[in-house]
């Protein structure tokens, strides 16, 4: 980058060290962390949205959909996430070629599943066969975003469950007396009230997502454990300019830091969250501030 | 005259729909040099990288690099991720009965042994060697005490650090290591393997006979024995 990285070996101490911290592959390792932060910000709100669907349809009055609420919940989370993460994504990913052959290719003769090979025609991979490796990356992403919104969607439902249960019946009773219908009751009345209830279950779902992506190389996104196997091993010189011993040690020390830098900095948000989520609340912590302010 | 040129604009439609149709996708792990890495640039490189760019020039075919882990790059291949595995895969019994080989373009070559102590007696110490490779079947065959690691990188580690007394890898791959951190080749040699060849799918046969076919006219015209000396992955075509 710098115009004395010509040749690197006659370099020493910081000025090597500048001109190895700025390479090519050293730059992939900084955006990898960005990977990770879109991870985070794109699966929270999804596996919220996830949590609260599945907590609906967990509480509906309606048998079928109480069953299928109910057994997204406990299937999903009884499922070892390591065991989810590996044969789910290639198994949605080809649910989704299937569906789109069948809509694609309707007179294709040849079977889908050849012995060990999975077959589908041209126009229906996913992405297309011929699309540039961005989009590729890009599709892989998403379907991790989606495994994550599902697994932490299951946990995030049963947290919201139990918070929709734990608001006060006398609330939901005064509502109705107020001629409130159930469809405002619960919009105007329980779910108000709930995140006061969801906070610290939720707030441990997050804490788990954020030391949980790592699982991402396991989806084959190179993300910042990958780059930082990946640049911490052993570097011959007949193979890079800058060689070096196993670094792995450092490289992985850098990413502690970053994950407890991230979950401080999470903590206090989350403390900042629930401080206002209890204020005028019906339990102790909401009395305890009422007092303190009087 | 207008009707000519219909055709030649047809022609030129279909020829590029053929091929757009025609990227090929080279699966590779990118952690295994001088077969296969990631360069500073953070671009894949070493001898798979060249001889693919080569093979893909002479089939007249456009080609991709993806790279993928070592554990699943044959369950990515059959699920349709990528077309091709060339990550100096040693043509085997067993992975030939999941999916094809190309010809080999590197003859069979004997494994080593990297250790610390140049009078070790593998026979009784901790073999380290990365999982399902043909070195790690070879030492659970054989009886003696195995671990495995996800990458080469960590069994030539585990040596390192104690945690094993040798690690059994392919020659080419451990020579880098030779001598550094006092590690040392021992001397015996295991001969196993077929050969490197690229996995295809099994029902891809059209596209395992184009393979075939440049890598025949590389072995012919002596460019490939060039890139075999050039990266030092293994001996010569005779």
């Amino acid at each position: 980058m710098f115009s004395y990285c010509a040749d690197p070996s006659t370099l020493e101490g910081l000025t090597w060290l500048s001109c190895y911290l700025t390479i090519g592959k050293q730059i992939s390792f900084y955006l990898s962390f960005f990977t990770v932060l879109a991870l985070l910000a794109i699966t929270a709100p999804t596996a919220l949205a996830f949590g609260f669907g599945g907590a609906m349809l967990a509480r509906s009055r309606i048998g079928p959909l109480a069953v299928l609420g109910k057994g997204y919940i406990a299937i999903v989370r009884g499922v070892p996430d390591i065991a989810f993460f590996l044969f789910f994504v290639i198994a949605l990913d080809q649910a989704f070629e299937y569906l789109r052959h069948k809509v694609k290719c309707p007179d294709w003769e040849e079977p889908i599943r050849q012995g060990n090979d999975f077959i589908v025609c041209q126009a229906a991979k996913l992405p297309l066969g011929n699309a540039p490796q961005w989009v590729h990356e890009t599709y892989g992403f998403f379907l991790a975003v989606l495994t994550f919104a599902i697994v932490f969607g299951a946990f995030a439902a049963n947290v919201l469950y139990g918070a929709m249960r734990a608001v006060p019946k006398a609330q939901l009773e005064t509502a109705e007396a107020y001629g409130m219908s159930q469809r405002q009751t619960f919009w105007r009345i329980l779910v108000p009230q709930m995140w006061v209830y969801a906070l610290p279950g939720l707030s441990n779902l997050w804490m788990v997502l954020i030391k949980a992506t790592p699982l991402l190389f396991l989806l084959g996104v190179e993300d910042i454990v990958y780059w930082a196997r990946e640049l911490g091993g052993t570097k011959s010189p007949r193979f890079t300019d800058y060689p070096h011993g196993d670094w792995r040690m450092w490289y992985f020390l850098v990413l502690l830091v970053f994950y407890l830098a991230f979950t401080k900095v999470s903590e206090v948000v989350l403390d900042r969250i629930m401080k206002r989520l209890t204020h005028g609340q019906a339990t102790a912590g909401g009395e305890a501030q009422r007092k303190a302010a009087a | 005259m207008k009707k000519l040129l219909m055709t030649t604009t047809v022609l030129a439609i279909a020829a590029s729909a053929a091929m757009a149709d025609s990227v090929v996708r080279m699966g590779t792990e990118g952690a295994y040099a001088p077969w296969n890495f990631i360069n500073d640039a953070g671009e894949i490189d070493g001898f798979e990288r060249e001889l693919g760019d080569e093979l893909c020039a002479r089939a007249d075919l456009e080609c991709e690099w993806v790279t993928n882990e070592w554990d699943s790059i044959i369950p990515n291949l059959v699920s349709g991720n990528y077309d091709t595995i060339i990550a100096g895969m040693s043509v085997t019994d067993e992975r030939d009965e999941v999916i094809d080989f190309t010809q080999a373009y590197t003859p069979p070559d004997p494994s080593v042994f990297l250790a610390m102590d140049s009078g070790l007696d593998v026979t009784s110490g901790v073999i380290a060697a990365q999982t399902a490779t043909i070195q790690a079947a070879f030492v659970a065959n054989a009886g003696w005490t195995l671990i495995e690691f996800a990458t080469p990188e960590e069994t030539v580690a585990a040596v390192r650090n104690g945690e094993a007394d040798a690690v059994l890898a392919d020659q080419s791959y451990l020579a880098t290591f030779d001598g550094q951190d006092g590690m040392v080749i021992l001397d015996r040699m295991e001969q196993i393997g077929g050969g490197v060849g690229m996995g295809i799918r099994e029902s891809d046969g059209e596209l395992r006979e184009t393979f075939n076919a440049a890598i025949q006219s590389m072995k012919d015209d002596g460019s490939l024995n060039a890139l075999i000396e050039k990266w030092e992955v293994s001996s010569t075509w005779q």
